[in-house]
Parts: structure tokens; C-alpha cells; sequence
């Protein structure tokens, strides 16, 4: 379902940008959203040291979660602003893959300053750029800019009816994952880290707000840049910590990442993210 | 029939490090492997389960190879190099073939 969900979502986006055309605000967006990925986690791991007693090592392994993102909170996002008529920019599933990576390397970077971590390799370096979300979103988004709407029209019966109810199903998966992450390492969630959880998201989509505005976007990409900004990944980086940082304890970053902060962007961030949105673009 | 000893090799690893320990394999000399799913068990950490995993990060694999039994310092030797920070298990037992000149 997963791979359904990105192809749709990228293919989309790619549509629409050959509809309207990439503009100016393209590139500036792209920017601003690896700056961010590189920047959220020196703030959370500042957070957690000030926060948790979390060793550096910890800290860092869960900072980079912070700074990467959660397509699915994404995805999410896109479906709410869908239900209430506001528009977005298609390109920013673009800036929502080129966000997945820089955290990591900001994370490592936190790592090497303590002096420990290992060297990133060949194999590394192509696990953080070309890990299969990355790939997959940014290939649908390609093909869609390429065929454009007689390729969505083709594909449409596919990915457009039966989207809402397949992101359904796999929220509820999700949800099932989730809870059952909680049960068996819940025992870790210290109320330092339990407050982590649910600060570092409103920090993140504070500087998503803030970029959206300096950006001049609309209410509907603000708020995505807001949910890009919230999010936390919990796919693609567990999986290069996994390799870069073995010591660091995966229970916490994925408690925290799909345990904490999913749900709680998916139940009262979303509409926050909205509401504030369209406070500051006046939507 | 006839049969000839070997070692099997089997080692339980996370599966982000799959490809990097099935590359060691193959430099080490190994003429062949096979991975198979771990569905969960119990170890240091406590229980674990696929089930509850998102991604490859929570996932583990087996990997399981045959040699001879002088190539098995090597093996061991390359194998552990990948698999001494990672969680898993390395285990090696006798075995019996019946095409020797395959390993």
C-alpha cells in the first residue's frame, strides 16, 4: 500500500506541475526544504540533551527523525486540504523527497562532532540518497510531469478513485503498528522524552510556517511545508541509523517517530497546521 | 550414498545489513548462500516480532551458507567484521553434502 501511496501521490504532483508550470518558487522551496531537513535536527537534538537524559549518540539517532519527514503525514495532509477545497502546489512532493535525506547527514554530523559514529561509505551514501521512497517519488513524480493529464487520464480509475480508501486502510495498519510499538516499548517513554514527542513537532511546523511565509506560499502549501516541517520519519532514517549508528537504541527513535508524533500530527496537528495556515496566508 | 563434511554457516542479522554481509560472503569465497524471513523470537532485547516492524529497519533475515570446512576462519573472520556492531547471531554447525565440489 505503501508503494501505491507514493506512486500516487508523486504521479499527482507531477501533473499538476506540468499543468501550471514549475515557476519561480520551485527551486527557492527546494532550498528551503533541504535547509530545514539540515537544520531541524541540531533544534531537536539541542531539545533532547536540554530535555531527556538521552546520551549524544541517542539524541542524534532520534534528532534525525525530526528533520527528515513521514510521507504519510504528508499524504495525509494533501487528503484534509483536498476535503476542504484548498489548493497546493504539486511540486511540493518534490520538496517533500528532497527533506527525506539532509537530516541524516545532520545527524551523523552530530554523532562525529562527540567522536564516535562510523565513516559514511559508498554503500551508505547510496542507502540515504536512493532509498526507495526517494526513488519511488521522485520517479512518479517524473513520469507525471512527462505524460502530464492524457497520462493521469489513463491511470485515473487507478489512482484517483480508490485513493481515499486505500490511505484509509493503511492509516489504520498504521495505527495497528503503531499501538503495538507503544505496547511492547512504551516502557521507554519518560515524560521528558513523551514531552519531546509532542514539542518538537509544533517547533518543526513553526519553522515550516515561518519558511512558508517568507516563500510568499498560499494556505495550502504553507500548511505542507508546516506538516513536512512537523513530521518525523520512521521508515527510510531507522533504516540508515540501523546501519550508521548500531549503538544508538532504535527502540526510542521508533516509539517516539511512529508512536507519539504520527498520531498526534495525524489528530490535532493536521487541523493546527491548517488553522494557522490560513491565519498567516489570510486563505 | 557417498557424503562429505562441511560447515554450515548460519547467521541471523538485522536486514539493513543483508546486501553488505552477502557481499562479504561472496569476497570471502563463498560459492553460495541462501536468506530466509525471520518472523520474530526472543533474544537479549526481549521479544521481537515482524509483525509489529514498519520498513526494513525492523527487520531481520538469516543467512545461511555451506563451505568447506577450510575456508571457515575466513568466512567467520569477513562475516563477523560486518556483524560485530549489529544485532544477530552467528552459529555454525557440522553438516553432511552429497556434491562436494559445489562448496
Amino acid at each position: 500500500m505503501s508503494i501505491y501511496l507514493l506512486f500516487a501521490i508523486g504521479f499527482k504532483g507531477g501533473v499538476a506541475v506540468d499543468a501550471a508550470g514549475p515557476g519561480g518558487t520551485l527551486a527557492l522551496a527546494l532550498l528551503a526544504g533541504v535547509v530545514l531537513s539540515f537544520a531541524l535536527p541540531v533544534v531537536a537534538f539541542a531539545l533532547l540533551r536540554a530535555m531527556t537524559r538521552l546520551s549524544p549518540l541517542d539524541a542524534a539517532a532520534v534528532a534525525a527523525h525530526y528533520g527528515s519527514i513521514s510521507i504519510v503525514t504528508f499524504v495525509a495532509g494533501t487528503s484534509v486540504l483536498d476535503a476542504a477545497g484548498i489548493a497546493f502546489d504539486g511540486w511540493m512532493v518534490a520538496v517533500a523527497a528532497a527533506m527525506e535525506a539532509p537530516a541524516i547527514l545532520s545527524a551523523l554530523w552530530l554523532v562525529a562532532r562527540s567522536g564516535t559514529g562510523r565513516p559514511i561509505d559508498g554503500e551508505l551514501w547510496r542507502d540515504i540518497l536512493l532509498n526507495g521512497s526517494i526513488v519511488l517519488l521522485v520517479g512518479s513524480f517524473a513520469i507525471g510531469w512527462i505524460t502530464g493529464q492524457p497520462g493521469l487520464d489513463r491511470i485515473a480509475s487507478f489512482i484517483v478513485a480508490p485513493f481515499q480508501g486505500v490511505l484509509c486502510l493503511f492509516l489504520l495498519d498504521m495505527g495497528l503498528v503503531a499501538g503495538r510499538g507503544l505496547r511492547t516499548a512504551g516502557g521507554i517513554l519518560r515524560p521528558g522524552l513523551l514531552a519531546f514527542g509532542i514539542l518538537m513537532p509544533l517547533v518543526g511546523a513553526a519553522a515550516g510556517a515561518a519558511t512558508g511565509a517568507l516563500l510568499g506560499l498560499g494556505t495550502g502549501s504553507g500548511m505542507l511545508f508546516m506538516v513536512l516541517g512537523a513530521s518525523a520519519s520512521y521508515i527510510a532514517v531507522p533504516a540508515a541509523m540501523r546501519v550508521a549508528l548500531p549503538d544508538a537504541n532504535p527502540s526510542i527513535y521508533l516509539t517516539l517517530s511512529l508512536g507519539v508524533t504520527f498520531p498526534f500530527n495525524l489528530t490535532l496537528g493536521l487541523p493546527l497546521y491548517l488553522a494557522v495556515s490560513r491565519m498567516i496566508a489570510g486563505g | 550414498m557417498q557424503t562429505h563434511p562441511a560447515k554450515r554457516v548460519e547467521i541471523v542479522i538485522e536486514e539493513v545489513m543483508q546486501r553488505r554481509l552477502t557481499d562479504t560472503l561472496l569476497k570471502a569465497g563463498v560459492t553460495g548462500f541462501t536468506v530466509l524471513p525471520v518472523r520474530g523470537g526472543s533474544g537479549r532485547s526481549g521479544l521481537w516480532s515482524r509483525a509489529g516492524q514498519v520498513g526494513r529497519a525492523g527487520g531481520m533475515v538469516a543467512v545461511m551458507c555451506i563451505v568447506r570446512a577450510d575456508r571457515l576462519d575466513a568466512l567467520l573472520e569477513a562475516a563477523f567484521a560486518v556483524v560485530e556492531t549489529h544485532i544477530g547471531l552467528v552459529s555454525v554447525t557440522d553438516c553432511d553434502v552429497v556434491r562436494a565440489d559445489r562448496f
